[in-house]
């Protein structure tokens, strides 16, 4: 694969190198403008009335009385939605409102919306709208849909996706047998910058500009227009400062209605959700029930896996049918297994819509998977670090899909590269209080602990699967000497922003390099999701440059009578490689426009047959994870001490960024571990706040050890895997794994309450 | 919305004399969560924050005083947090620094939340209540001041002044149980006073009942069966009985925080530790 030649060390600010975020000072000074913090001349604010029930009938929606109250400027329903009446990623079964006639099918569903002149006549005005239910019993087992036994909720039927995968010999079977029944709550992204949007509309209704935290700015304005009856090129969207995504910001929210009501008033209007609206406004992360069964020779090496796994997809699809395809095609997790029998259900009731969260629906297989080795070591009488070692996947092996592992897999240098990070010292005579379970809480005191060790490793795919072509689009352009880069993808946090520049440093010798508006106005990135960015816009951006860079060679080399193909850019010169000329770039580009714009494509996947057998994925990367964990063991209070983690990245190539990625993927896995959950009672959400959906704090937040394995991946545009979602994936199992060493209870659900532990 | 700034307490007094309807606010913490969440619309408000006699604490040799105004964070450390280790103890667990920094014990009496962390703290210590309004003062026992589930003593044009906790030869301790190490509501709590000279131990429960329970049982059984005055502790057997007593007298509920069950056995643990800590 051709990268630059850096010699060490490398210039700052290029690959390889801690370049600072030029979003970063900003950020951290307050002054960076997040989409909450949109506004307008002569702006409407927009607010939307939601449904209370989880399920029920609309008899008749009554806006007489809202209409006079002064100052709203418009009430739309679902008769005004001029376009498609419902939207979504795979299959368009949402509505924008839930119509006359027809039903609600969560607590939350938006009915209506309105724009008026001030938030507070936008409350006014929605508890004046009168809209009779007829409340029906609601689905929210989703066993139900299985057996049938519950009433078809939606026209789509109740079963989103059922997929099976039968690998190698079904019927074979082990000297040693492990099962368990696990489960996982529902979590929530918990992104920090709350879902908002500003609708500009053009003169006359003609069309619409909106400013949006997004995900995907293209996949958003196909579905925007379809719904507004627009063509797409009359819908334009601006990424509006995101403060975090998860994956929350893959779906629809508000988008369709902001723009309907700036369309409808032709104003401004910009609708910003609170907390507890963001938690009815954004898909979260699937409960899932799972069945696993392993079997294994005396020694301890797989030799089935056998699998169901049940995933409630709440009301509506969402992205439910690949999250449950990449639960099912992760059941092995990183292991070598040639036998499998595996069914994985996607299911439609009444509760919250699930769809994408870092990890997507791998978390879920994880957790049962690593749950399940420490079971069969235990069984075989080996330890969980021997038994994962002994059956490691390689580069090469086959997946239970029927699919070769090309992707470099050193999922035993992880687990070694884990396991040789030093564990912390023992608890001090003395400690500070602070450091122990309960926390400020002082609740413990140094006896009334006990220490655990757990582990967890994983697989995960990068890029979308399944025949998709998520491709991204970029363009670099060199203008008299001044590099400018130009590219949909949407920055949620991750500092795609900072890796551009250093793409674009390393390949054209420049020090400064600009960024264009990250909007419509170029191809798709494709989604900022399934740790997909570095390897697709990366590429994008590394071929854009990569082509600008050849064409000014060409003008370079016929200004001075060169040979182009001996034109090499080393620091930030452009030299000749013979020695016969050197030039800075920034001056021998003066006077000089190019303008180039390239594609990345990965390569080609497939769909699953009916026995799970494709190539449906593009690449892998793993992860090690080590929890050292304090219990208490009376009340059930945890502190997650140290976390060791050894992650597969190909090559780093920005450190800090790494590091960063690393430490937040492993705070939102211990919240999975041990206090995350969406508690949904009768198809309510019971703690739509941050006072009760409890995300770790500092004290919370363990020590963490990282160690980078480099192994250059062939197959990246940059040598470089995703970093993203791996470190959320295996901390889960492997902090579960470390309270059951505590503690010897089987804990089968997470997060682990306390009331599991001592009760 | 008017917002009137008294500057003295007389000044506070004759404005809710006049105007009982117009909201208190001092810190801010449970009134703006009132406002930008549950859809409260006070139309008058009354700063607390020039009135200077509320934000100042006393102490002598029998009792603290601590004025309705003064924030967790002063409390927390300090020679406040040495005169009332217990409430240190407890404004530590409130939220986060910003919190702490806004938060006032006034507000947590104001409130009369059963998780408010203070007020077992003030339970245990026999604190009195001092209230002000409509010309009159009246001293309050803790006891009687909370009498349910957000709700007190105070009348129409009434406010509290301050609250006097009695000085205690002998120990105090508080502990609260949530799903995070810090910054979270009470699933439980606890705090425990072993006052030397009276050989008695005191035990109140936060977010286990309506208010904040005390445990007379518990306290009289471990007064008989054990020297609460010197330096042996009691037997484990007399701990665990002790701990039982404790998880009988509270009354707690099933809500998406926790489980009855849960805080039942959380209290009688907490007041078990509590007692052993006091013989460290």
């Amino acid at each position: 694969m051709n990268t630059t030649n850096t010699i060490a060390p490398p210039r700052p600010g290029t690959l390889g190198t801690d370049a600072s975020r030029p979003d970063g000072v900003a950020k951290v000074q307050g002054g960076f403008a997040f989409s909450s913090d949109m506004w307008a001349e002569n702006m409407l604010w927009g607010a939307t009335l939601r449904s209370p029930h989880p399920y029920a009938r609309i008899v008749s929606i009554d806006t007489t009385a809202a209409w006079k109250i002064a100052g709203v400027e418009a009430i739309i329903t679902a008769d005004d939605v001029p376009g498609l009446a419902t939207y979504g990623l795979i299959m368009q079964d949402q509505p924008v409102f839930a119509r006359v006639g027809d039903t609600v099918r969560y607590t939350g569903e938006p009915v209506a919306a309105v724009a008026a002149d001030h938030p507070e006549t936008c409350k006014r005005a929605l508890a004046a709208i009168r809209v009779e239910y007829e409340v029906l019993p609601p689905v929210l087992d989703p066993e139900t849909c299985i057996d049938g036994t519950a009433p078809v909720i939606h026209p789509d039927g109740n079963v989103l996706r059922h997929q099976r995968i039968v690998s190698g010999d079904p019927t074979v079977t082990g000297d040693v047998v492990v099962e368990g029944l696990y489960e996982v709550g529902m979590q929530d992204q918990a992104f920090l910058g709350l879902e908002a949007a500003l609708a500009l509309p053009d003169p006359g209704g003609t069309g619409v500009e909106l400013y949006i935290a997004t995900q995907w700015l293209h996949e958003d304005r196909k579905q925007i227009a379809a719904c507004l009856g627009l063509p797409e090129d009359k819908v334009r969207l601006v990424l509006g400062g995101v403060g975090g995504a998860f994956g929350a910001r893959e779906d629809i929210s508000l988008q369709v209605h902001t723009c309907l009501l700036a369309l409808r008033t032709s104003r401004p209007v910009r609708i910003a959700y609170g907390r507890e609206e963001s938690f009815y406004g954004h898909v979260h992360r699937h409960p899932a029930k799972i069945w696993m069964r392993h079997h294994a020779d005396r020694s301890g090496r797989l030799v089935k896996v056998e699998s169901r796994m049940v995933f409630d997809g709440g009301a509506y699809c969402s992205t439910s049918p690949a999250v449950l395809i990449n639960a099912i095609t992760h059941t092995q997790g990183p292991y070598k297994c040639d036998n499998a029998v595996v069914e994985g259900w996607a299911l439609r009731t009444n509760n919250p819509p699930c769809g994408a969260m870092r990890g997507f629906g791998v978390v879920q297989a994880c957790f049962a998977h690593e749950s399940q080795m420490d079971k069969l070591a235990a069984a075989c009488g080996v330890d969980p670090v021997r038994i994962r070692l002994l059956n490691a996947m390689q580069t090469g092996d086959r997946l239970i899909t029927g699919q070769i592992v090309d992707s470099v897999a050193p999922v035993a240098e992880c687990i070694r590269e884990t396991a040789a990070i030093p564990l912390p010292p023992d608890m001090e005579a003395d400690p500070n209080v602070l450091d122990l379970p309960g926390g400020s809480g002082r609740t413990a005191d140094r006896h009334h602990i006990k220490r655990g060790v757990g582990w967890g490793v994983s697989i995960k795919n990068l890029m979308y699967s399944e025949g998709f072509d998520d491709y991204s689009t970029a363009r670099c352009r060199i203008d008299d000497g001044v590099v400018t880069l130009k590219f949909a993808t949407a920055e949620v946090g991750q500092g795609f922003v900072m890796l551009a520049q250093q793409i674009a440093r390393t390949v054209l010798g420049v020090d400064e390099v600009l960024l264009d508006t990250i909007d419509t106005q170029v191809g798709s990135a494709g989604s900022s999701s399934a740790s997909r960015q570095t390897w697709m816009s990366g590429g994008a951006v590394d071929a854009a440059c990569r082509a600008a860079r050849d064409e000014l060679f060409k003008m370079v080399a016929a200004d001075n009578g060169l040979d182009p193909s001996r034109l090499a850019i080393d620091g930030t010169d452009i030299v000749e490689v013979g020695g016969s000329f050197r030039r800075p770039v920034v001056q021998a580009a003066r006077g000089k426009r190019v303008d180039e714009t390239r594609e990345y494509h990965h390569q080609p996947t497939e769909d699953l047959d009916e026995n799970g057998q494709g190539n449906c994925h593009v690449a892998f990367a793993f992860v090690a994870h080590r929890a050292v964990v304090d219990v208490d063991i009376e009340l059930g209070l945890v502190k997650v001490v140290q976390v060791a983690t050894a992650q597969d990245v190909g090559r780093v190539l920005n450190p800090k960024s790494c590091v960063g990625q690393v430490e937040g993927g492993i705070a939102q896995g211990l919240g999975l571990a041990v206090m995350e959950e969406i508690v949904v009672q009768d198809g309510r959400v019971r703690n739509p706040s941050f006072t009760d959906y409890l995300l770790p704090t500092f004290l919370d937040a363990p020590q963490v050890d990282v160690v980078f394995v480099e192994e250059f991946e062939p197959k990246s545009p940059l040598g470089a895997k995703g970093v993203g979602e791996p470190p959320c994936i295996s901390v889960t199992p492997a902090i579960a794994n470390a309270i059951r060493q505590a503690t010897g209870r089987d804990l089968p659900r997470v997060p682990v309450r306390p009331s599991d532990i001592c009760l | 919305m008017t917002v009137l700034a008294p500057r003295t307490v007389d000044e506070l007094e004759r404005i809710l004399a006049d105007s009982p309807d117009h909201t208190i606010l001092s810190g801010g913490t449970d009134l703006m969560v009132e406002v930008n969440l549950h859809g409260r619309r006070p139309t008058a408000i009354v700063s607390l924050r020039s009135v200077e006699e509320l934000h100042a604490w006393t102490f002598d040799h029998e009792r603290v005083t601590i004025g309705a105004a003064v924030p967790y964070a002063t409390m927390e450390v300090g020679e406040l947090a040495g005169l009332v280790p217990a409430l240190a103890q407890a404004a530590r667990t409130v939220g986060s620094p910003q919190i702490r920094a806004a938060g006032t014990l006034g507000g947590n009496l104001g409130t009369c939340s059963p998780a408010g962390d203070g007020l077992p703290v003030l339970s245990a210590l026999e604190a009195t209540v001092h209230i002000r309004g409509n010309g009159d003062r009246r001293d309050v026992p803790f006891a009687d001041f909370m009498v349910g589930v957000k709700r007190n003593a105070l009348r129409a044009g009434e406010f509290v002044h301050s609250v006097s906790i009695p000085r205690v030869d002998g120990w105090q301790g508080y502990a609260k149980v949530g799903t995070r190490n810090a910054m979270v509501i009470a699933n439980a709590s606890t705090c425990l006073v072993r006052d030397r000279s009276a050989g008695r131990v005191r035990v109140a429960l936060g977010a286990v009942g309506p208010t904040i329970l005390r445990c007379p049982e518990a306290e009289s059984w471990l007064a008989a069966n054990s020297d609460l005055r010197g330096n042996t502790p009691p037997s484990a057997d007399v701990r665990a009985e002790f701990s039982r007593l404790v998880s009988q007298a509270s009354r707690p509920i099933d809500d998406h925080r926790s489980t009855a069950e849960y805080r039942r056995h959380a209290v009688g643990v907490l007041a078990r530790r509590l007692l052993e800590r006091s013989y460290q």
